[in-house]
C-alpha cells in the first residue's frame, strides 16, 4: 500500500470530500497561496478557487464565528486555527456559540462545523505556540473532539468529521505532520468513538493519544522482550470516548498507564483514570498511572522542552512502578 | 525637529547595533545554534529606533513577535538577548521565553509577544497604571498591519480612548502578515484612518525615514504626557527577510525577489547615513568605527551566550509563579 504523510493524508480527504460537496469552503490564516503553515491545505486554492479556500485576517474570533455562521446557513465549512493556542482569541465562538448553538435552539439549529488545528511542543516555539489544551475541548459539551494519531486515522476521521452534522474539533500534532503511514487511495470513514487497538496485549493498558500512540508503541516492543504484554489503545476521539474498549482492556490487563502530551492536572488522562475507577475499579491490580506533560508553561530552552515533552522514558518509568507494586 | 549630534549618533548605533544583531541570527540560526521562531527586523529598524528615541528608561513598550529591534532600541543588553535566544540560564528570562518573549520590566520593556495583537490591551493597562499613579509615563505599543485586524486593537484603542490614556499605538505596516498582503487582509490602505473611529489623531509615514517616524511618535508623546490621550501612528516599511528564518527564499511562496528589491535601496540606515553625513554629523571613519564596535559586542554576545550553561531540568519548576506574597505596602 502507497505511504503518505499525516499532512497528506488530512488534505486528501478535505480535497476528495470538496470535490463531492460544494458545501464545503476552508478559511483560515494564509491556508491559499502559502498552503498553510505547516502545509496541509497545498494546492487546494488552485483547484478549488479564492471562494472556497479564504485566506482570511488575523481574526480569530471573527473567522471562527463565521464559520459558526456560514454553518448555521448551509454551508460546511472547515476552519485552520494555526496554533491551538490562538483558539483562546475565538473561545467564546467556540465554546459559547459553535457548541451550544444546536441544544439552546431545541435541537433546531444545528452547526456542521470542522475546526482543525494542533497541539505539541518540540519546535522551539515556546509557551503560546506550544501548548497541548486538547482536553479543554472535552469538558465542553457539544464538540466532539478528534485527536488522530496516524495518516490512516488523520484521513479515515476527517472523512468522518465532514459529514458530521456537528461542531467537531479537529486536533492535530505538528510533531506528526511529516510522519508517513499506509493511506488507501480509496475514500473510507473511521466512526467517531471508536477505539483503535494499535497492539494487543495482556498485561499492562496503556490509553494513549497523538504522538504518544508511536512512543507506546515503542515501549511495548521494549518490553516485550523482557516478556511484558503491553496493550496499547488509542481512543482516536477523546469525545466522544470509547469508554467500553477501555474499560474491556483493562478488565483482561488489570493496570492502566494514560499518556496524553497535556498538563497532567485535569487533563485527558485524569478523565480516563476517574472513568476506569468508578467502573472497573475491581479489576484493578495497581494503581494508576497518568503520563503527561508538566503542570508548566512549555519552556523555551531545548534541554528543558525536550525534559518537558513526555517520552518512552516517562512511559517505562510507569510501567516499572506499576510492576513494582504489590 | 533639532536634535543633538549624540543622539542622532546614539539613534544611528542602535541602528546598526539592531541589523548586525540580526544578521548574526540569520547566520545562527542557520547553522542550528538558535532554535526555534525567529522573526527577524532586518528593514524596519527606523521605526524602533525613531519611536523609542523618544521615550525615557521608565517608560513602557510592549512588542512583537518580531521584536529584536523593539528592545534593542529600549535599551536592551544584547548579551542577554543572544544568550535568551540560545536557551541559557543567563538569557533575559533564564532561557524559558526564547526570542518571542523577550522582556525586562526594569526598563519598561513588558514583553515581546507571540500573539499577534496581544500586546495593545497590555500597552493600554500600562496606561491605566501610569495615570491612575499619577505618573507622566507613556507606553508605547508596537503591532503590525495584520494585527490591527485582530480585535484587540479596535477593544484597545477604544479604551484608551475613552479613558484618555497614554498610550501610542504604533503600527508597523510592512504589508504583510506571512504570506497574506495588506490588501488581502483589509481594505484600508492607511492603517491610521482607523484613529477617527475612535477619536484620536491618527497619522501616516515612511517608516524607513527615521527622522519622520521620530517626529510623528514625539508628537504623540507630548500629547500623552500633557495627559491629552492616545494617538495611533503608522509608519510604512517592509520586512527583507521571510516571516522567519525558515520561511522559505525569503517568501517566495507570496513575493519575488523583485518585490523585495526597491525596498532593499530604501534602507533606513543608508537613508540615515547619508543624511547624517551630509549634516556632517558623520564621517566615513566614523561609520566604520561605529560598525566595528557594535560587532564587537555581538562577538561578544554570542560568546557570553556560548559560554553560558543551560538551565537544569528541575529549573522547569521554577517561576510558574511569584512566590513572595504581596498585599498592602
Ligand atoms: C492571534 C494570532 N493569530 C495568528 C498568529 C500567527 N502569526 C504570527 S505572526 C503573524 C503575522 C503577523 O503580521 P503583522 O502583525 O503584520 O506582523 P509582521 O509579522 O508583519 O511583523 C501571524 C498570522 C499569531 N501569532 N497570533
Ligand atoms: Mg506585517
Amino acid at each position: 500500500m502507497r505511504e503518505i504523510t499525516y499532512a497528506q493524508a488530512i488534505n486528501e480527504a478535505l480535497r476528495e470530500n470538496m470535490r463531492r460537496n460544494s458545501r464545503i469552503i476552508l478559511m483560515g490564516e494564509d491556508i491559499g497561496r502559502y498552503g498553510g503553515i505547516f502545509q496541509v491545505t497545498v494546492g487546494l486554492l488552485d483547484e478549488f478557487g479564492p471562494e472556497r479556500v479564504i485566506d482570511t485576517p488575523i481574526s480569530e474570533a471573527g473567522f471562527v464565528g463565521t464559520c459558526v455562521g456560514a454553518a448555521m446557513t448551509g454551508l460546511h465549512p472547515v476552519a485552520e486555527v494555526m496554533f491551538i493556542d490562538f483558539t483562546t482569541c475565538a473561545m467564546d465562538m467556540i465554546v459559547n456559540q459553535m457548541a451550544k448553538m444546536h441544544y439552546m435552539s431545541g435541537g433546531r439549529g444545528k452547526v456542521p462545523f470542522v475546526l482543525r488545528t494542533n497541539i505539541g511542543a518540540g519546535r522551539g516555539a515556546a509557551a503560546q505556540h506550544s501548548q497541548s489544551f486538547h482536553s479543554f475541548f472535552m469538558h465542553i459539551p457539544g464538540l466532539k473532539v478528534v485527536t488522530p494519531a496516524t495518516p490512516y486515522d488523520a484521513k479515515g476521521l476527517m472523512n468522518t468529521a465532514l459529514v458530521d452534522e456537528n461542531p467537531v474539533m479537529f486536533i492535530e500534532h505538528k510533531k506528526l505532520f511529516i510522519t508517513k503511514g499506509h493511506v488507501p487511495e480509496e475514500s473510507y470513514a473511521i466512526p467517531f468513538g471508536k477505539a483503535d487497538i494499535k497492539r494487543e496485549g495482556t498485561d499492562i493498558t496503556i490509553v494513549a493519544t497523538h504522538a504518544l500512540v508511536q512512543k507506546s508503541l515503542n515501549v511495548a516492543e521494549e518490553m516485550s522482550r523482557e516478556g511484558v504484554e503491553i496493550e496499547v489503545l488509542d481512543p482516536r476521539t477523546i469525545s466522544p470516548l470509547d469508554r467500553e474498549a477501555i474499560l474491556n482492556s483493562v478488565k483482561k490487563t488489570g493496570k492502566l498507564i494514560t499518556a496524553d502530551e497535556g498538563c497532567v492536572t485535569g487533563g485527558f488522562g485524569s478523565e480516563v483514570a476517574a472513568i476506569v475507577a468508578q467502573e472497573a475499579f475491581d479489576y484493578l491490580e495497581a494503581p494508576i498511572m497518568r503520563v503527561g506533560s508538566p503542570d508548566t508553561p512549555v519552556p523555551f530552552s531545548p534541554p528543558l522542552e525536550q525534559f518537558y515533552i513526555p517520552d518512552e522514558g516517562s512511559i517505562k518509568d510507569a510501567a516499572s512502578r506499576i510492576l513494582a507494586y504489590q | 525637529m533639532v536634535l543633538s549630534k549624540e543622539k542622532k549618533l546614539e539613534m544611528y548605533g542602535k541602528m546598526v547595533k539592531i541589523r548586525s544583531f540580526e544578521e548574526r541570527i540569520v547566520d545562527l540560526y542557520a547553522r542550528g545554534l538558535v532554535p526555534g521562531l525567529a522573526h527577524l527586523y532586518i528593514g524596519e529598524e527606523a521605526v524602533a529606533v525613531g519611536a523609542c528615541a523618544n521615550l525615557r528608561d521608565d517608560d513602557y513598550i510592549t512588542s512583537t513577535h518580531r521584536g529584536h529591534g523593539h528592545v534593542i532600541a529600549k535599551g536592551a543588553d544584547v548579551r542577554s538577548m543572544m544568550a535568551e535566544l540560545f536557551g541559557k540560564t543567563t538569557g533575559y528570562c533564564k532561557g524559558k521565553g526564547g526570542s518571542m518573549h523577550i522582556a525586562d520590566v526594569n526598563i519598561g520593556i513588558l514583553g515581546a509577544n507571540g500573539i499577534a495583537g496581544g500586546g495593545l490591551p497590555i500597552g493600554v493597562g500600562a496606561g491605566l497604571s501610569a495615570k491612575y499613579r499619577k505618573t507622566d509615563q507613556v507606553t508605547i505599543c508596537f503591532f503590525g498591519d495584520g494585527a490591527s485586524n485582530n480585535g484587540t486593537f479596535h477593544e484597545s484603542l477604544n479604551l484608551a480612548a475613552v479613558h484618555e490614556l497614554p498610550v501610542i499605538f504604533t503600527c508597523e505596516n510592512n504589508q504583510y502578515a506571512i504570506s497574506t498582503q495588506q490588501r488581502m487582509h483589509q481594505t484600508i490602505k492607511d492603517v491610521s484612518i482607523r484613529a477617527t473611529s475612535y477619536d484620536i489623531p491618527g497619522v501616516t509615514v515612511e517608516g524607513n525615514d527615521i527622522m519622520a517616524v521620530y517626529e510623528a511618535i514625539n508628537k504623540a508623546v507630548q500629547r500623552a504626557r500633557s495627559g491629552k490621550g492616545p494617538s495611533l501612528v503608522e509608519c510604512k516599511t517592509y520586512r527583507w527577510r521571510g516571516h522567519h528564518e525558515g520561511d522559505p527564499n525569503l517568501g517566495e511562496r507570496y513575493r519575488s525577489r523583485e518585490d523585495i528589491k526597491p525596498w532593499v535601496e530604501k534602507c533606513p540606515i543608508t537613508r540615515f547615513e547619508r543624511l547624517l553625513l551630509k549634516e556632517k554629523v558623520l564621517t566615513k571613519a566614523k561609520i566604520d568605527q561605529i560598525k566595528e564596535t557594535v560587532k564587537k559586542e555581538i562577538d561578544e554576545a554570542v560568546e557570553f551566550a556560548n559560554n553560558s550553561s543551560f538551565p537544569k531540568h528541575e529549573d522547569i519548576y521554577q517561576d510558574v509563579f511569584q512566590e513572595e506574597m504581596g498585599g498592602s505596602r
